[in-house]
């Protein structure tokens, strides 16, 4: 056998996510799924409010430390050093192997004071275990996280307006609101999801919850373009058939490219490291919430929307809806 | 579809080995200096270092300028005439008020004031940076005006940066990168430095040194010092204080040189100054006519050194021998060499990183991307079969695209940014699935090959700009909003965006065409 005959197998697709003639009725699931994604996110926002969100030091301000003892740490020794020196003993704890010591340390009232306990963190360790590395020093002033925050809040605040705006110029008024609506539940149950996984909430976060916003929204575009198409094609179906259709149309690619991300972002997950695995579970969830939603939440709201708006000329119900030529 | 031209195609290929040929400078040294051997730069974050955010001390600046103006103002008026006034700087309104107790002598005073100001109008008193205000019971108010404070703190801020950056070249760091960040902060990064406490310390400090007489007739244990004269800490004795005359003979900007040395003697550290020709005529001056008293060498309002004159000094040289110990001299030294910080510096923000920290996170950062990369590439093989090895080509020169592109910009790479790759890596095969799901329909449809080609191409490009028009603007705004790493991540993103519309759709469609022109009679393999 030449080697061309035995590649030819692998020419085509091996597997089908779902059969090409797959018709769920999705609509027929609207309430179900608006309920659950109301429930969800009103638990999210319970969370939000408590316990709250793990804020990280970009957004409460603060000292984190890392330190290499040259042998196993003491932690007696370093504590009573801390302790010396003026440094809240709580703040020390192990992090990983044993001669691993984490120090952290909520932020001072003045941006000098932080820069002192600073000082005064790295003076107790060389006191208690000379040699002692820092490897790692996060110090971040109140007025810096302050700002921090507000301009990460800013960021999706302003994505969303513009994702607003964008779907609104391209689509009918219907489609934006749905979009959006669908993305502000996206993003409660993300904070949700933080809130209880207690991950730390920081800039990387906001970057990882734009990242579900613009997945989430392309995830929709797709979806929303599809019913576009269909409705000048079929001009009598009934929207809600149409919807399905669409839905039932765009399942290979709505499924493919979330798996497609969620197998890129499973690896961070995995063995991205403590600096980006929060930020990759994050992404995780949201890649699985915003598929979902397209689904159940995005087209749901279009159809209370649209039912008597996008389809003037609809068919009255009981007459047989004449399948337009394609 | 099939008329792909002959340039398009060499447009779409060349672009590609562009692409791989501005990759390499990441991979070797630069082969000769002509060459534009540009790399991606790695974050500190992944390389190791620390990263300090600095902010200007705007009140003390504007205070600064108040006292001075205030002192313009006394002299003004003494020289005018007026014996009785008390002129007070109001650091929080800026401005200064003058009270003068001398009715008859108001206007005499009003000259004098408005004078001070066209003295201190550049431009010949064309644009003013003062205003002066005359209230009905003889009081006076200088205000600094909003246009003249702003342009005073943009100085401040840009001396500070001149400032900071000889004092770090003074300290042998490799490659510091010093820049502005909005109005009054200084964002300072070193490459390599895990421990930049040396730094902090050298940047903490002023270093306003200035040489003033010893008011050797005052009592500094009397609890209010009389006016003109200041009582400042003695740093030789802990606690104790020394009387000094608050005006300046000679300023340490008139120093040209510092350098730390051993009195040959007693070996004691000392550092050993010269003065630039004002200075030395001064210096020379001033000693000339104090023989037998006693001077400070003022640092940061605290005396180092309160020596006792013990003939002129003409050489423009000296010495002075605090209680040094290697370190401090050398320190001390560094500090006057630069030259003084207009106003103090305030570390907001540290973030420092051992290399072997970053060391992991690259380590970490490149596995996740080579598993992910396969997980991708798997999946498309599997799913779309021929087509989807086509996607998968398309993504590595995607991927090459990308790098590419981040050498051309000498883009930061940070480990969000890292992410930001493998994320594009998943997103971009998207426009690959939708085009070969629109293949599959149309063909299902009963189209022909050719025709199924072209229109899912076709219907299915509109659907990809529009989603990706989205993500790009949500992460342009991350880019903006962002500060530090993640801007990283805003970056890859949308460079991977924009290269990704590239390879998913054009390079894809050439191979597409290229394949099709081959295999004419067999049915797409979708």
């Amino acid at each position: 056998m030449s080697l061309r005959t035995l590649l030819r197998p692998l020419l085509r697709p091996m597997l089908r996510i779902v059969p090409d003639n797959t018709r769920i009725h999705f609509m027929r699931g609207r309430y179900l799924g608006l309920m659950t994604s109301a429930i969800l996110s009103t638990a999210s926002v319970i969370l939000f409010f408590y316990p709250g969100l793990n804020l990280g030091i970009d957004f409460a301000g603060g000292i984190v430390m890392e330190a290499r003892t040259p042998g196993p740490a003491d932690f007696t020794k370093l504590r009573l050093a801390m302790a010396a020196e003026g440094v809240r003993q709580s703040g020390v704890q192990r992090f990983g192997d044993e001669s691993s010591v984490a120090v952290r340390l909520e932020a001072q009232p003045t941006e000098a004071g932080t820069q002192q306990m600073v000082a005064k963190v790295r003076a107790a360790l060389e006191q208690a275990q000379p040699g002692t590395r820092v490897v790692r020093t996060d110090a971040v002033g109140a007025s810096v996280s302050a700002e921090l925050f507000q301009k990460g809040m800013l960021a999706l605040g302003i994505s969303m307006l513009m994702i607003l705006f964008y779907i609104w110029f391209r689509f009918e008024w219907q489609f934006a609101v749905g979009a959006v609506v669908t993305l502000i539940l996206d993003v409660t149950k993300a904070i949700g999801f933080l809130a209880l996984t207690r991950f730390e909430f920081d800039l990387v976060m906001i970057g990882a919850i734009l990242t579900i916003l613009g997945y989430s929204t392309n995830d929709k575009v797709v979806v929303y373009d599809r019913m576009r198409e269909n409705l000048r094609k079929y001009k009598t179906m009934p929207l809600r058939d149409l919807i399905d259709l669409s839905i039932n149309e765009t399942l290979n690619r709505t499924l493919g490219t979330s798996m497609t991300v969620f197998l890129a972002a499973l690896p961070l997950a995995l063995f991205g490291g403590s600096a980006l695995s929060g930020f990759a579970w994050v992404m995780l969830f949201g890649i699985v919430v915003g598929t979902s939603s397209s689904i159940f939440i995005a087209a749901p709201i279009l159809l209370f929307l649209g039912e008597n708006r996008l389809r003037r000329d609809t068919a009255a119900p009981g007459k047989p809806a004449a399948k337009a030529p394609a | 579809m099939l008329n792909f031209s002959r340039l398009k195609t060499a447009l779409v290929i060349g672009t590609c080995v562009l692409g791989a040929l501005l990759c390499l400078p990441n991979l070797l040294p630069a082969p000769a200096s002509w060459l534009p051997w540009r790399t991606i730069h790695l974050g500190l974050d992944l390389r190791g270092g620390s990263y300090l955010l600095l902010e200007v001390d705007m009140n003390a600046v504007i205070r600064e300028r108040l006292d001075s103006l205030a002192d313009a103002a006394r002299t003004g008026l003494r020289r005018a005439g007026v014996a009785r006034f008390l002129v007070t700087p109001l650091p929080a309104q800026n401005r200064i008020a003058a009270r003068i107790d001398e009715p008859d002598k108001l206007d005499a005073a009003a000259a004098a004031l408005r004078e001070l100001i066209a003295a201190n109008s550049p431009g010949g008193g064309a644009r003013a940076d003062l205003e002066l205000d005359t209230a009905a019971d003889g009081s006076f108010t200088i205000t600094l005006l909003p246009a003249a404070l702003k342009e005073r703190a943009n100085a401040a801020v840009q001396q500070s940066i001149e400032i900071v950056r000889r004092r770090i070249d003074e300290t042998g760091v490799v490659d510091p990168q010093i820049a502005r960040q909005g109005e009054n902060r200084i964002v300072v990064q070193l490459p390599g430095i895990e421990d930049p406490n040396r730094i902090k310390q050298l940047l903490g400090k002023t270093a306003r040194m200035t040489f003033r007489m010893v008011a050797e007739d005052v009592n500094p244990n009397v609890s209010v010092p009389p006016p003109g004269v200041d009582f400042l800490p003695d740093e030789s004795y802990a606690g104790a204080k020394i009387a000094v005359r608050r005006r300046v003979d000679v300023d340490g900007a008139n120093l040209t040189d510092a350098r730390a040395g051993q009195n040959s003697q007693t070996g004691d550290w000392v550092v050993n100054f010269t003065f630039d020709s004002i200075g030395s005529r001064r210096f020379a001056d001033i000693s000339r006519a104090n023989v037998g008293h006693r001077f400070a060498i003022v640092l940061d309002d605290k005396v180092i050194s309160a020596p006792v004159i013990r003939e002129a000094i003409t050489g423009g040289r000296g010495q002075i021998s605090g209680h040094f110990d290697a370190k401090s001299a050398t320190d001390l030294s560094v500090l006057l060499r630069a030259g003084a910080l207009p106003a103090p510096l305030t570390v907001v923000e540290e973030r420092s990183v051992g290399p072997e920290l970053g060391a992991d996170a690259i380590r970490a950062g490149a596995w996740s991307l080579a598993v992910g990369l396969v997980l991708v590439v798997v999946f498309m093989a599997v799913f779309y079969g021929l087509f989807g090895w086509f996607a998968n080509i398309a993504l590595l020169a995607n991927l090459v695209l990308l790098i590419a592109v981040l050498s051309l910009f000498e883009a930061t790479l940070t480990l969000p940014g890292m992410a930001g790759i493998l994320l594009t890596l998943g997103m971009a095969v998207d426009a690959n699935i939708l085009i070969n799901e629109r293949i599959r329909e149309e063909v299902r449809n009963g189209r022909a090959p050719l025709n199924a080609m072209e229109t899912g191409f076709r219907r299915a490009f509109a659907t990809i700009v529009d989603s990706n028009a989205t993500a790009f603007l949500a992460h342009i705004m991350l880019f903006f909003f962002g500060a530090g790493p993640v801007r990283g991540f805003a970056v890859t993103i949308t460079v991977g965006i924009a290269t990704s519309m590239f390879t998913a759709t054009m390079l894809v469609r050439l191979f597409m065409v290229r394949w099709y022109a081959a295999n004419r009679q067999q049915p797409l393999p979708v």
